[in-house]
């Protein structure tokens, strides 16, 4: 083989590796959204634990809330579901979004796991999932003081997630509220 | 066991492999034999303790210890045993475990089966596997490590295995496919090896041919049972997706391919030297980068492992260090050894490049494809994914030219060959594979139903006739019409004949199945019949099923066909309780000629249900095909000349030791 010709799979090799590195910042589970920096939609559902009690976008009305879209039949729920938990013992207001679920299905998971929500409204037809243009479950909105969605995460919530994308965005938006 | 036992085996799995990638190498350039030596019982020293660490985890999956976090996140105690055990490699951390056990068998084999290659050379391929070990056992035991409790809180009951998974395909799936992976590293060390020790010649080829060989029929075999996994396990009659963890092993098995057909040309005339390095430097990187891209969570797939970017990083780092050091080895070594071409014009050697090119082709298609998605990403030029027409616009014709060329392959000659006799050679077969594919088409084609003449199904069956037919001739002069000649045919002969008529039958299928493929969603009431081509499919409606870890809505389809044959059919619908997934089983009635597939879709109004019903013409061929390829390299890989070598190098050397002693 010539003499240059020889070191052509290492030259391209490296550049490639580049590449790589450059992707692997790069979240192919980030999907734009249309609906960042939009109002939340609106809705009108009920509760999941009490049936009786309608639920409007009114209540997500000023406090900065996050929106986490989750279900019992969804295994990354159950992944994310210690985090969220964590998240609310540190003060940080989550609504939930049961998204396509069986209500007894849906209580007895909270019951097993535990209960990071403020409340859960209960999404059976995914009418309001629908509306958010909900990709998969688990999906979080971090919704401001006014009801505008100001960020969308599609997947799980880790410790590393709240840190990069949230936590900063989070406490702008507290500071906002006051 | 307990699950510490297992992580202590691996720890010292770990040891071992350091040593192993150390001492024989050192070994090698001071001349030092007990060093060299050792990387054998070191190589397999590692194979008992990761076996060992193996067991652990097996029986810790069939104890129902939920304390550890790798079986609460992947087992149940609802799991019938058979899935607890092959749960064990259902998920990230226990099938990395399975790919160090894998490996650590390889260069065990090695280890036992090296005694006709020179010292040097087998002490210095063996500290290169154990090298690869090394990394892969940090990567274990640093990012995943199966064998993690979740103390001092453990769950009383497990997640349960994704149900997908919950099937004999993945139980043999996954170590089918590894034992390729993973086999791909063992050319990869023979050609480091050989960079590094300068010996590259007909020699080298003769001791690394035979595992080439067996490494890719695993490839192969773990492949198509991929396929015929996808096919009736995930409900609607694909059976390849061009999915990116799909394309990441196919393109090992390209390249593969392709460095067992250049392999052929080094052992016999000596050339494509460098070129058959190269080839087995980035089968083996193409696997590794495989693991990157299933593990790492950069391109989404609809199986790839926990999305974890340190895990990532990790296999990155490992693939820049191994790979980019071997291709930098291969630039400053490869020179020095010079090619010597002695082919003219048209001869065996000019077919076996038009292979390796047309390989290689495709292989750099599919990755331009694959990783598409992340060159736009990066490049920001917006989110794109390329789908099937992308890969089947370039991977289509490329197989075409390859099949027509391979027609000529038993006719070629080492060195040079007359064109002329090539051109009457194939005059008759492509004749007659011509007309064939003017006619079935053209018999198969319905007027009333409006079909037309469907040009796919004759290329394919151009082509398929085509390489059977040559293939036919070929045995006919070199037997010269007896069957007692045929009984001189070599292995290696035997080999690939067998591959190539796989190769027709498994295009065959893929290409009869695609255009005869006939498809109907429809809603059903139990009662109501439809008739599709030849059969009449009537709905009984849908009973439901308890079983112990699932509820299975099963629908009643029978199938009467033209001779009045009735088939029932049950089709299933599952919940299962554990995860409450909801799982689509088909119900296949499987001929060679054609499958019925019938599958349940949602529960619609009332008593109906939407109902998917397909008649897929020949597509056991693609299987069958498969079986066959992979049965043809195993028969050139066990050819008796490997073994003949062998014992009469090992009386020389063991004559040789005992000059020595």
């Amino acid at each position: 083989m010539n003499k240059f010709a020889v070191f052509a799979p290492l030259a391209l090799f490296l550049g490639l590796s580049m590449i790589l590195f450059l992707g692997l910042d790069k979240d192919p589970s980030i999907l734009p959204s249309a609906l960042v920096d939009k109002e939340f939609p609106e809705f009108d559902l009920m509760a999941l634990d009490d049936e009786h009690r309608q639920i409007t976008r009114e209540e997500l009305l000023g406090d900065v809330t996050l929106v986490n879209v989750w279900a019992s039949w969804c295994y990354a729920c159950s992944v994310e579901h210690n985090m969220l938990n964590k998240l609310s013992d540190r003060g940080v207001k989550i609504v939930g979004l049961n998204y396509k679920d069986q209500v007894e299905d849906a209580m007895l998971w909270l019951e097993n796991l535990g209960d990071p929500f403020v409340y859960s409204v209960s999404d059976i037809r995914g009418r309001l999932g629908l509306d958010l243009g909900v990709y998969g479950a688990p999906e979080t909105f971090l919704v401001d003081a006014q009801g505008i969605i100001r960020y969308r995460r599609v997947g799980v919530i880790d410790e590393r997630v709240w840190r990069n994308e949230f936590r900063d965005l989070y406490a702008e938006l507290l500071v906002e509220a006051q | 066991m307990s699950p510490e036992l297992g992580h202590l085996a691996v720890i010292a799995a770990l040891c071992l492999s350091f040593f192993q990638a150390v001492i024989p190498m050192v070994g090698s350039f001071v001349g030092h034999r007990s060093w060299m030596r050792l990387g054998h019982s070191l190589a397999l020293g590692q194979f008992v303790f990761l076996g060992l660490a193996f067991v652990c985890l097996i029986s810790v999956f069939i104890q129902d210890d939920f304390s550890v976090a790798y079986v609460a996140n992947n087992s149940n105690t609802l799991l019938p045993l058979h899935y607890k055990v092959s749960a064990v490699w259902g998920a990230h951390e226990g099938s990395l475990l399975l790919w160090t056990l894998i490996l650590a068998g390889w260069s065990g084999a090695i280890a036992l089966f090296s005694g006709h290659m020179p010292q040097t050379f087998s002490a210095r391929v063996l500290s290169i596997l154990g090298f690869i070990s090394l990394g892969f056992l940090l990567f274990l035991l640093f990012t995943s490590n199966p064998f993690e409790r979740l103390l001092p809180v453990s769950p009383l009951e497990g997640r349960d295995l994704n149900p997908l998974l919950q099937d004999f395909g993945l139980i043999a799936h996954p170590p089918m496919l590894y034992m390729g992976y993973v086999g791909s590293s063992v050319p990869f060390a023979f050609a480091i090896a050989a960079l590094i020790g300068g010996q590259f010649d007909s020699a080298w080829a003769r001791w690394s041919r035979p595992w080439i060989n067996t490494s890719w029929v695993f490839l192969t075999l773990g492949i198509s049972l991929g396929s015929w996994w996808a096919y009736y396990e995930l409900g609607w009659g694909g059976w390849w997706f061009w999915d990116p963890v799909e394309n990441a092993s196919f393109m090992p098995w390209l390249m593969s391919t392709a460095l067992v057909h250049s392999v052929a040309a080094t052992e016999k005339r000596g050339v494509f030297r460098s070129w058959t390095l190269l080839l087995a430097i980035l089968s083996f990187s193409l696997s590794l980068l495989g693991a990157f891209l299933v593990r790492s969570g950069i391109l989404t797939s609809v199986h790839s492992f926990a999305n974890d970017p340190e895990r990532g990083i990790f296999i990155l780092w490992f693939l820049v260090i191994v790979v980019g050091a071997s291709l930098l080895l291969f630039a400053i070594r490869s020179p020095q050894m010079a090619n010597s071409t002695t082919h003219r014009g048209w001869s065996r050697e000019t077919i076996l490049l038009v292979n390796n090119v047309l390989l290689v082709t495709s292989t750099a298609t599919i990755f331009i494809g694959t990783l598409y998605p992340l060159f736009s990403d990066v490049f920001q030029l917006g989110k794109i994914s390329v789908g099937a027409p992308y890969f089947n616009f370039f991977f289509v014709p490329l197989m075409i030219i390859l099949m027509l060329a391979l027609g000529f392959a038993g006719f070629t000659r080492w060195g040079s060959t007359d064109v002329n006799l090539l051109l009457r050679r194939g005059l008759f077969p492509g004749l007659l594979s011509f007309f064939i594919a003017l006619l079935v088409p053209a018999l198969l084609t319905d007027s009333s139903s409006g079909s037309s003449y469907s040009f796919t199904a004759g290329i394919t069956l151009f082509v398929s006739a085509w390489v059977l037919f040559m293939t036919i001739e070929d045995i006919y002069l070199k037997s010269r019409g007896s069957w007692i000649n045929t009984k001189r045919f070599t292995g290696s002969y035997w080999g690939m004949v067998i591959a190539h008529i796989g190769l027709a039958a498994c295009a065959l299928g893929v290409g009869m199945s695609s255009s005869y493929d006939e498809q109907r969603d429809l809603r059903m009431m139990p009662g109501d019949a439809v008739k599709i081509s030849d059969y009449e499919f009537r709905f009984g409606g849908v009973n439901r099923v308890d079983n112990a870890n699932f509820v299975a809505f099963r629908g009643e389809v029978s199938v009467t066909d033209k001779t009045g044959m009735t088939i029932n059919l049950f089709p299933e619908k599952r919940n299962y309780k554990a995860g409450g997934q909801v799982m689509t089983e088909a119900a296949i009635d499987a001929s060679l000629a054609r499958d019925l597939y019938v599958s349940l879709g949602e529960p619609l109004q009332g008593e109906a249900w939407a109902v998917r019903l397909q008649i897929k013409p020949l597509v056991r061929f693609i299987w069958l095909g498969s079986v066959l390829i992979g049965f043809g390299g195993l028969l050139a890989a066990f050819d008796k000349r490997y073994r003949r070598r062998k014992k009469v190098l090992d009386g020389q050397s063991n004559r040789g030791g005992l000059a020595f002693e």
